[in-house]
């Protein structure tokens, strides 16, 4: 008989430990944004930069209209279908007007692009790709800020997204963030190169190629050790390239081809981009040369994955 | 059927006389897709200065690819949407008329170079960027990621 009260004691401390558990988890998956410190800290934002931020950053290829081309590309009406294994993802209006980020203050642009949180403490998914853009430095955040709120308003409002359940519930972004969101560097370069360390942060913050140039786990989560070693279509048929230099193709590509086809849209072998390429290589082709050839040069510089 | 069999045998016997047997069409796209690319570099880099200005073989590329684009559509008959490694988005059959609408551009706009007078090969890379801009309108939505 006396082993019972013993039991009881066991079973009340287990399920405070599972509570104490239960509530770790919940603080662990909360959304989160920045401190008031951080904020403060941030510099003065300036528009034309932020131009260059926002054609490297690839906003428009998911956010302008589908199909827009040229000027078209700055009005961020939202619509895009993303079709993915988790469901389908629909990019919303993030123009300066009131259907999209018109009511933001530069906090809410901050916590989004930097912790994936909206202005109601939501988790974004990643499908936003906050995971790369996390990695922006604050000149560059408050530079795009500047630039995004000054553009053409439109009124559109997108279908919300169509997930698959269990990826429809919206906290469990809480468990990805948790596993997977930092600033950490991917891959290991010598940044002392400045070209290096310049293409190193286009590339993995807010060029985030990786995000479809890497394989993902069936969490969401980059494949440790294939960086940039591509992988199936996120949204659709086909396969993106491995770009490492262990690729068949890209990876045989000097710096100036890889550079030639960024800025034009041909490969070596005068085959044109395609696909999704096509958005991204126009955003690119608006960058300077300089830093073109620091991508090229990261490019060249990051392990090589053979498939 | 017989029409689109002779339509692609046409195609065939433009695009390279010198193949003697008959061809998928999907190896058919392939070949075409391939000579568009040669004649693509040779305008490239006389645009680019890596090779001289050279006006004669400027508008013979134009015209190479001109002559591609002519039966290019034709090489897409219902019945050869997979196989043969093609990278054909099913999305061409399913808007056909687009599909067909861009392959006509593409007709138009090399017809257009290759009936100009080339002074310089700045000229020739205003014209190959016209002409250029046609390749990714159709690979952006009717190739598959690669």
């Amino acid at each position: 008989m006396a082993a019972l009260p013993a039991l009881w004691k066991w079973l009340a401390g287990a399920a405070g430990v599972a509570a104490l558990c239960g509530v770790g988890f919940l603080l662990v998956i909360q959304p989160r944004g920045l401190t008031e410190e951080r904020i403060l800290g941030f510099p003065a934002g300036d528009a034309a930069r932020g131009e260059t931020v926002f054609w490297a950053s690839g906003c428009a290829s998911c956010h302008a209209a589908p199909g827009a081309k040229d000027d078209a590309k700055l009005l961020l009406a939202g619509g895009l279908e993303l079709k993915t294994d988790f469901g389908t993802f629909v990019a919303p209006n993030i123009s300066p007007s009131p259907r999209g980020i018109g009511g933001w203050g530069f906090r809410d642009f901050a916590n989004a692009m930097l912790k994936g949180t909206s202005p109601e403490m939501a988790h974004y998914y990643p499908s936003f790709p906050y995971g790369s853009y996390a990695r922006m430095t604050d000149q560059d955040i408050a530079d795009l800020w500047e630039f995004m709120r000054a553009l053409p308003q439109s009124d559109n409002v997108p279908p919300p997204n169509a997930l698959n359940f269990p990826f429809s519930i919206r906290m469990g972004v809480g468990v990805w963030k948790a596993l997977y969101l930092d600033t950490a560097p991917r891959v290991a370069v010598d940044t002392a190169d400045a070209k290096l360390a310049r293409g190193q942060y286009l590339v993995e913050g807010p060029g985030h190629c990786g995000e479809c140039h890497t394989p993902r786990d069936a969490m969401g989560g980059f494949i440790s050790g294939q960086w940039l070693a591509g992988g199936d279509n996120p949204d659709g048929e086909g396969r993106i390239p491995n770009i490492t230099p262990g690729a068949k193709d890209v990876g045989a590509w000097s710096e100036s081809e890889i550079v030639d086809y960024l800025a034009t849209g041909f490969t070596p072998e005068f085959d044109s981009v395609g696909g999704s390429m096509v958005s991204v290589q126009q955003n690119m082709a608006r960058l300077p040369k300089s830093d073109l050839e620091a991508i090229a040069a990261y490019l060249k510089a990051v392990p090589a994955v053979s498939q | 059927m017989k029409r689109t069999i002779t339509a692609i045998t046409l195609a065939a016997t433009a695009i390279f006389a010198t193949v003697a047997i008959a061809a998928e069409p999907q190896e058919l796209r392939q070949e075409a897709m391939k000579q568009v690319g040669g004649a693509t570099g040779v305008l490239s880099k006389m645009a680019k200065g890596e090779t001289p200005f050279d006006a004669a073989a400027a508008v013979a590329a134009f015209t190479t690819m001109n002559t591609v684009a002519k039966t290019y559509a034709d090489l897409f008959p219902v019945g050869s949407e997979t196989g043969f490694e093609t990278e054909a988005k099913p999305e061409i059959w399913a808007n056909m008329d687009d599909f067909k609408a861009k392959v006509a551009k593409f007709e138009a706009d090399t017809a257009a170079a290759a009936a100009m007078t080339f002074a310089d090969a700045g000229a020739v890379g205003a014209a190959f960027g016209t002409v250029a801009a046609n390749c990714k309108a159709c690979h952006e939505v009717y190739r598959v990621a690669k």
